[in-house]
């Protein structure tokens, strides 16, 4: 038998002489998977049970209600708004960042971290305390007569500020592991700025791109917190589907509530598979955000 | 990775990149949070601080960052153990396991928090079997943990998993033929490897579950003083147009959540030195 066998590493399962009695084993497994089982499955189950607790064509009426269909409505749109925004300017970032050094790098870089480490209740006051009523651009705009609060573009807004971080967090790191060699290789043999860029960075950098939009978008969708403080419950208006959800729970409308519910839950197991199938398909593995 | 000669005069685009990264962060996020800032100085000290320390304040800074850490705790724990067996193990249907491991991250809060709510309420799935034993978890702030504990499931499985997958099998070999036991080798050789990773999830889960809303607002009933957390006081005060006081109660959640940031970024570093000695 080869010595060095013994010394390789042994990927999923230790050696024997290194490993878990097999009852210790099935004991960590029963108990992740009744961790799990609690505390994601039985939920994601519970959403679809009780959508269907009144029957089908309960189901159908809720979500192709008039309401309803507003408020995929305009969740879609603050999607379609955030994430081209967002992509750019997160492409735009990660080139300054990646690509050049400066002083203040850092204190840009935590900057761009913010909205993440800012509670969504927050970050929708902050668009109320400057363009509400008693905003400090409040009589301006009511002077023109522009609502922003209250409407469409404060919701916009509060999901813009919310999903500033994802692309760029995800382009930086992977720029600067992939280094500017090529980039430079390509202006050295005489490339333009924008040549470079369209056929050696975005085809480098695609699959951080879209693992980051997958992100933003999912969350661009869920946003809930600060959307509500910037909304004003419109039905009809100014309600997205998170906001919808809430307004048909609250009126113990329940089983219209789990029906619009369960559609962003398909969403998001969408999302969930597009992230594992991006992450199979670069060897990356176990990225938080 | 070595720096070239003169990298900025090479590559293009450098002042607008920057130029329009800077432009678009402060029209977006430094003039909104300044509003905060300048806001919270339209009090004196005084009035600002007796208006995030009154009763109910208070009673929601101990519920909230209460809540949060038990439920990091827990995740910390349970996370270790999901990692583990999601690293070490094979078993049916492991794959939709890992990526429901995900899902806290993808649903929408609002949908995680009726969901929590049904499931725990006295007629709930979970919940009708809970009451005849004396634990209510719907409306009290074992609820709170619970959908804390959701929302934070993903950071420590997440930041562990990858520091788990890089230790050599060597080291535990090594450990076992020197006459450790299983345990004595988990507590004393990986355990060490894996803290930094670990502390560095908690404290995700950690500042996550504190400014925690959509999913914690359906199943905590929000009663003052008993289960109401500090989101959700800014929230009230901002429907009673109470600017100045919402303004207060967040600027001390912002600066805490701020000191977090601070921390999760040295908690980062130290986790990447330890994964490259």
């Amino acid at each position: 038998m080869d010595v060095t066998q013994t010394l390789d590493r042994a990927p999923a399962a230790p050696a024997l002489v290194a490993a878990e009695a097999p009852l210790a084993k099935w004991a960590l497994v029963g108990l992740a998977l009744l961790f799990l089982g609690f505390f994601l499955f039985l939920p994601l189950v519970a959403i679809f049970a009780q959508a269907f607790e009144s029957g089908p064509s309960a189901y159908w009426a809720a979500v192709a209600d008039a309401d309803s269909r507003s408020a995929f409505g305009l969740t879609l749109v603050a999607a379609l708004v955030a994430v081209p925004i967002n992509v750019i300017f997160g492409i735009a970032a990660a080139w300054a960042v990646a690509r050049f050094d400066f002083p203040g790098k850092g204190f840009l870089v935590s900057l761009i971290d913010l909205p993440f480490a800012v509670s969504p209740v927050i970050a929708g006051l902050v668009f109320v305390l400057l363009f509400g009523m008693q905003g400090y651009f409040g009589p301006w705009l009511a002077e023109r007569d522009i609502q922003i609060v209250f409407a469409v573009p404060g919701i916009l807004l509060a999901t813009l500020f919310v999903t500033v971080p994802f692309v760029a967090r995800e382009l930086i790191p992977l720029m600067q592991e992939q280094g500017s060699e090529e980039e430079q290789a390509a202006i050295s043999l005489g490339a333009g700025g924008w040549q470079t860029f369209f056929r050696i960075t975005i085809p480098n950098i695609r699959w951080g791109l879209l693992y980051g939009v997958v992100l933003l978008n999912a969350r661009a969708i869920g946003e809930f917190g600060a959307v509500s403080v910037v909304s004003g419950h419109i039905r009809g208006e100014t309600n997205t589907a998170p906001l919808h959800v809430e307004i048909l729970y609250n009126e113990y409308n329940f089983a219209a509530a789990f029906a619009v519910a369960s559609v962003l839950a398909i969403f998001a197991l969408v999302t969930i598979a597009a992230k594992a199938g991006i992450e199979l398909k670069t060897g990356m593995h176990g990225r938080t955000r | 990775m070595m720096t070239p000669f003169r990298r900025r005069n090479v590559l293009p685009g450098f002042l607008p990149s920057l130029g329009l990264t800077l432009v678009y962060l402060t029209l977006l996020v430094l003039i909104p949070l300044g509003a905060l800032i300048l806001k919270t100085t339209e009090m004196t000290w005084g009035q600002f601080w007796e208006t995030v320390t009154t009763a109910r304040a208070l009673a929601t800074y101990k519920l909230s960052l209460g809540a949060a850490f038990g439920a990091a705790l827990t995740n910390a724990v349970f996370g270790l153990i999901v990692a583990w067996v999601l690293v070490r193990y094979s078993f049916p249907g492991k794959r939709v396991v890992d990526g429901l491991v995900d899902l806290p991250f993808a649903m929408p809060t609002a949908v995680a928090g009726i969901a929590l709510t049904s499931i725990y309420a006295s007629s709930g799935w979970v919940g009708q079997h809970l009451e005849p034993l004396g634990v209510k978890v719907a409306f009290t702030p074992l609820g709170i943990l619970v959908a804390l504990t959701f929302i934070g499931l993903p950071f420590v499985v997440r930041t562990v998993e990858p520091v788990l997958q890089d230790i050599e099998a060597e080291l535990e070999e090594a450990s076992a033929s020197l006459g450790a036991g299983r345990w004595q080798t988990f507590r004393r050789v990986i355990l060490p490897m894996i803290l930094p990773a670990l502390l560095t999830g908690f404290t995700l889960a950690f500042a996550r579950a504190i400014g925690e809303y959509g999913s914690v607002v359906f199943i905590s009933g929000n009663q003052p003083m008993r289960t109401e957390i500090t989101t959700l006081l800014i929230m009230t005060k901002l429907e009673q147009y109470d600017y100045t006081g919402a303004t207060a109660i967040a600027t001390v959640m912002l600066t805490l959540s701020l000191g977090l940031l601070f921390l999760i970024n040295l908690l980062h570093g130290w986790a990447r030195r330890s994964a490259a000695a």
